[in-house]
């Protein structure tokens, strides 16, 4: 089998006596959709944080197509191919939805730090971020907006449209489908459908739904530790999953 | 684009009332003018640091002082034959000058910087307080360049095709780099370089998260901040004919801050509103009474509540973003 894209061995990370992240080992491949399920406070966004370089594991080993991501900020991450939403919105309100996901797309650039070209008229730029914004659904009407004027759902596809344009070997989505409504959820759940064979996902969702149309595998965390892994067909029969998780939720 | 008219209004307002000095012989004026370019140019650089990158530094006077001892230090050296630190002839020449005023503030921003960086909020504040205070000491006790006293400045450094002594060229020269440094600023903040700035101080998460690591980036705003200021503080030592270390405390520092946020932080020609502003008030209310500094602060808590964009934000209304 081809070498994993994302794969996590031994994590631990511990916040004083809480042990959020207690030894996980998960791997992800190409064309995958791979599922992260959980009660809340069970360590599913501090795991993301560890992979995403913005939290650094107590222990344990992060590789990206095989390379090491140890040491590397969040930004060397990013540009390693590592591409993230975040359970709550992390945008800069007061600029346009095109210069958020513009930044993503400079990040890539051969000049990264140009001082004369205003990015304004900079096609480079520009058509490879409006090219995101168009993907995820959002209408050339709304590009110049401030972010801060766009409903929560626009806001969660500007972030999905940034995570895009960077082009990433891999997405990591902390719930992207938390507070859509239903067809907020629906629209959302198609997008990602379409975007399994281009790049895959490592998908932290509270929404049972969507984690079964969506999920080739699904991995269920609970108190830090993964206590199931599988297909959706053999975790919606695990009895251990049943009892900690989807028991309480269903 | 109200901006922009905006700020061409007041460069103009400036430019205009400089040249109608001088065309009404009335020299104390125009130094008056040439001194609102220098400490408008000495906002400019601040407002890059505090407006565009959001960085509140409280000690630009460090920079702004350092600009002016490298002018007096060449002007001096210039006049004895001596050298600084056994190497760096004296110079009369004004862009070498310029050239040694910013290298000076833009080394030492460099280590203040990136200590002071991986710091936030208040400590920022106090840290970049502490370094300016540690130059400020430095200055008074260090016994070679006049100490407690200061360094005269005999002779202005000399341009081609211009008569630096004379107050209106003196005024243009100073005008015209304040004009420069401004368009500089505005083509650079509205590059990529400004792109990655601006996010920087709005969501550094973003920036991160998007591929670009905000210090390198913040670290560069101050050092170019740190350098206008530097530039700022040599033609403020040539005007005065003078440069102490009043040039390096912690009022000076305070002033600058004042400029910015009287004129509006984050705006490109704040400086130049918070400089006249601020000159206005030093020399008319100045003339009444010595306690004009309370007036000042009256004025200056009353923009800080009622009107946060400052004066461009009066005049232009709040910021646009791209
Ligand atoms: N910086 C921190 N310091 C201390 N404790 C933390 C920190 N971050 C997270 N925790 C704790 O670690 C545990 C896991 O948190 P985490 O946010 O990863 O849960 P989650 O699975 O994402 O939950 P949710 O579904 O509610 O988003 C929680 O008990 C949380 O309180
Ligand atoms: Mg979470």
């Amino acid at each position: 089998m081809a070498e994993p894209v994302l794969a996590v061995s031994g994590l631990r990370k511990s916040f004083g006596a809480l042990a959020a992240t207690d030894g996980v080992d998960l791997a992800l491949r190409d064309g995958e959709i791979l599922a992260l399920i959980g009660p809340n406070g069970a360590g599913k966004s501090t795991l993301i944080a560890q992979i995403a370089g913005t939290l650094a594991p107590d222990a344990g080993r992060v590789t990206l197509a095989g390379r090491d991501l140890a040491g590397m900020s969040v930004a060397a991450r990013a540009r390693a191919g590592l591409g993230r939403t975040f359970q709550v919105s992390s945008l800069a309100m007061p600029l346009s939805a095109r210069a958020n996901v513009r930044i993503a797309v400079q990040a890539r650039a051969p000049r990264r730090f140009g001082v004369l070209r205003p990015v304004a008229r900079d096609a480079a730029l520009n058509a490879p971020a409006e090219a995101a914004l168009a993907r995820v659904g959002l209408g050339p009407a709304r590009w110049a907006l401030p972010v801060a004027s766009l409903s929560h759902g626009e806001r969660r596809r500007v972030e999905l449209a940034a995570a895009l344009a960077a082009r990433p070997r891999l997405l990591l989505l902390d719930e992207p489908m938390a507070g859509l409504g239903a067809d907020g959820t629906a629209a959302m759940a198609d997008l990602l459908e379409a975007l399994r064979a281009e790049v895959p996902i490592l998908l932290v969702e509270h929404d049972m739904s969507a984690v079964f149309r969506l999920a080739d595998r699904i991995a269920v965390l609970v108190a830090g530790r993964i206590i199931a892994t599988g297909a959706p067909d053999a975790i919606r029969a695990d009895a251990a999953v049943q009892q900690a998780y989807l028991g309480v939720d269903a | 684009m109200r901006e922009g008219v905006v700020s061409a209004a007041l460069l103009g307002a400036l430019l205009a009332f400089g040249l109608g000095a001088w065309a009404l012989g009335e020299v104390f004026f125009v130094n008056l003018a040439a001194r609102v370019a220098c400490v408008a140019l000495a906002g400019a650089g601040l407002n890059l640091a505090l407006g565009f990158g959001g960085m509140v530094s409280f000690g630009h006077a460090a920079f702004f002082g350092l600009g002016g001892y490298a002018a007096g230090i060449a002007a001096t050296h210039a006049f004895d034959g001596g050298a600084f630190a056994g190497v760096l002839p004296g110079t009369t020449s004004m862009p070498v000058v310029w050239l040694a005023a910013m290298l000076a503030a833009g080394l030492a921003a460099l280590p203040i910087g990136l200590i002071s960086l991986r710091t936030q909020g208040v400590y920022f504040i106090m840290i970049t307080l502490a370094f300016a205070q540690m130059i400020f000491y430095f200055a008074i006790s260090f016994p070679a360049y006049g100490g407690e006293d200061g360094l005269p400045i005999y002779l202005r450094s000399e341009l081609p095709l211009v008569d630096a002594s004379d107050p209106l060229d003196f005024f243009l020269v100073s005008f015209a780099l304040l004009v420069a440094v401004l368009l500089g600023c505005r083509t650079v903040l509205a590059a990529r370089f400004g792109a990655a700035l601006a996010l920087a101080r709005l969501n550094p998460v973003r920036l991160a998260t998007a591929g670009i690591a905000p210090l390198p980036v913040l670290l560069a705003a101050f050092v170019a901040s740190a350098m206008i200021a530097g530039l700022a503080g040599a033609l403020f030592a040539e005007l005065n004919g003078f440069v102490s270390p009043a040039m390096l405390s912690w009022h000076r520092s305070g002033e600058i801050m004042v400029i910015v946020i009287l004129g509006g932080v984050g705006r490109l020609a704040g400086p130049v509103a918070g400089a006249m502003l601020f000159v206005a008030l030093e020399t008319v209310i100045g003339g009444w009474t010595q306690y004009w500094q309370g007036w000042l602060g009256l004025i200056l808590l009353g923009v800080v509540l009622f009107a946060r964009g400052g004066l461009i934000g009066a005049l232009a209304g709040p910021v646009r973003h791209g």
